[in-house]
């Protein structure tokens, strides 16, 4: 039977330590509201939203109050919408309409976010994919809730380098759409290089098409949780270390297992994964960066900061692994910058730019993220930094995104601040050697050498 | 419906114990375990009930049972056993 301990250690990792359930998101596919007329689209998406997320926050609700854990989002992912909008858009204000209904479906359901506005370019653009992303700008700034990806690129097919170049256009015009609003539309856009079947995460979250109807995915979290289990072994070697973020993940998912059964019983939706993300919130204690401290290093971007963060993904995943049937690709650390204290507190101490950004998401999952840079950063800079990620992803084959927003009037040592989950962030300086006669180039990056396999 | 587990925190005063068992027994909820310990004047409770025969919903007696811990100025959380078994038992 249970014991005292057991249970006190549970309620302190909730109430103490940040642990909570960061997201169950509802994936829904639209490919049966196709139809060639925009206005009965809309009028097919709304109504299956509608219906498909009826009880998604209230079960929520309930099973966050019988658990006694915090389930701090509930959202909905979609098919891309340049695939379902595909036979009836004629122009990008035609996508811009099905995002306005999406929001508003997102508002009367509940939820805070819904992903999917996106397009899947990795090879080339279709005429609906092109006029999807040129619709970007105009779409998140008129609506509130709607997240937007496009995927740029991947192992097997090499970097659409066309649309590399064309979405640094749409960050910049996003971020001027936005201005008011300290360029916020940037921050829910995210691109992507090897973007996975199906993605519950926000911004980047959209529903596979290879996925069934419904999908229920469940998302924890508890940075808190691993640092505070980790400041026990101070001085330890290397093996008791890796050893106690394996057991710490291992607890923390197996709460995400039983959230997502119960999730999918009551809402009678098939479960789908269970990710541990070590996903970082502005609130103190809930930091990736104080968990790299914590492993030894001065501040997150010291020497030795890729290493750390490799082990700690890479424990994370093992542990993760063993704690539910289905746990997801990209458990692991995220590394947002505006989302979590450390690393503000890196940067603003000149610990961390850029280029260790860069590399350190090499190790982990996912990309540079959330980074403010100045809004007079050009658009074939921001183009240059979106290929160098692509390149990471599609080299080592493992996915990669970047979500970074040039806020317009503002310079580096300014601060932005975006509010809630999103945090603040000082705007860091951008290498601004041109790198336009590259960009420029027309066509793709071939997908590298060993894409040959089979 | 599973075993449900009761955690009461807070400054130790006197008849914790009562008023949470009154509450519990006058919605029929059977007690099946209870440790107790002080720590540094701070009591720290844990029971193991069965509300398979309360007439109530979970979330009321929750908010319930939350309100009766104001009352004395200690804080009562009422979980699932689920949570932990999950966490704890492999």
């Amino acid at each position: 039977m249970i014991n005292m301990f057991e249970v006190n250690e549970t309620n302190d990792m909730i109430e103490k330590e940040n642990l909570d359930v960061r997201t169950i998101t509802l994936g829904i596919s639209l490919l049966d509201c196709i139809d060639s007329d925009v206005d009965k689209v809309c009028e097919n998406i709304y109504r299956k939203i509608k219906e498909k997320a009826a009880n998604l926050v209230e079960a929520g609700e309930m099973i966050s109050r019988e658990f006694g854990i915090p389930i701090v989002n509930k959202r909905i992912s979609v098919t891309p919408i340049a695939l379902v909008g595909g036979a009836s858009c004629k122009t990008s204000d035609d996508f811009v309409k099905i995002a306005k209904t999406l929001d508003k479906v997102a508002k009367e359901v509940g939820v805070n976010f819904l992903g999917g506005y996106s397009a899947l370019v990795s090879k080339d653009m279709t005429h609906a994919d092109e006029l999807l992303i040129r619709s970007i700008p105009k779409a998140l700034s008129e609506t509130e809730r709607i997240c937007s990806s496009v995927n740029l690129g991947s192992t097997k097919t090499g970097i659409n380098m066309d649309a590399v170049r064309l979405i640094g256009e749409i960050v910049k015009e996003t971020a001027e759409l936005t201005k008011e609003d300290d360029s916020l539309g940037c921050a829910k856009l995210v691109v992507f290089c090897n973007a996975p079947d199906d993605n519950p995460f926000m911004a980047g979250a959209f529903h596979g098409v290879t996925e069934g109807d419904c999908v229920i995915n469940v998302g924890v979290s508890g940075p808190g949780v691993v640092k505070n289990a980790l400041e026990k072994v101070r001085g330890e070697s290397f093996e008791v270390l890796c050893e106690t973020i394996k057991k710490t993940a291992f607890k923390v998912t197996r709460v995400g297992q039983l959230v997502a059964k119960e999730a999918s019983r009551v809402l009678n939706v098939p479960f789908g994964i269970v990710d541990l993300s070590l996903a970082p919130t502005p609130a103190i204690g809930d930091s990736v960066a104080d968990i790299l401290c914590e492993i030894g290093l001065e501040y997150a971007g010291a020497p030795g900061t890729t290493a750390a963060l490799a082990l700690l993904n890479d424990q994370v995943k093992k542990g993760g692994v063993m704690a539910s049937s289905c746990v997801g690709g990209l458990s692991g650390a995220f590394i947002p910058v505006s989302e979590d204290q450390g690393m503000i507190n890196a940067v603003n101490a000149g610990a961390l730019t850029i280029e260790k950004l860069e590399a350190m998401t090499c190790v982990c999952s996912v990309g540079l993220d959330m980074i403010a840079i100045p809004g007079d950063t050009k658009a074939t800079t921001i183009s240059g930094i979106i290929a160098d990620e692509m390149a990471i992803g599609m080299v080592n084959q493992k996915t990669t995104a970047v979500r970074i927003i040039p806020v317009i009037g503002k310079g580096v040592g300014e601060t932005v601040e975006f509010g809630g989950l999103l945090g603040y962030a000082p705007i860091m300086p951008v290498n601004n050697f041109s790198c336009d006669a590259f960009v420029n180039r027309k066509g793709r990056i071939p997908a590298p050498v060993h894409s040959f396999k089979n | 419906m599973n075993k449900t587990i009761i955690t009461v925190v807070g400054k130790d005063t006197v008849g914790i114990i009562a008023k949470v068992c009154t509450y519990l027994a006058d919605n029929n909820i059977n007690i099946l375990d209870i440790s107790q310990t002080i720590v540094q004047d701070y009591f720290n409770m844990m029971m193991i009930v069965d509300m398979n025969n309360s007439q109530k919903k979970f979330g009321t007696i929750a908010d319930e049972l939350e309100e009766v811990g104001k009352g004395i100025g200690v804080m009562i959380k009422c979980q699932q056993e689920d949570i932990f078994n999950s966490m704890h038992r492999i």
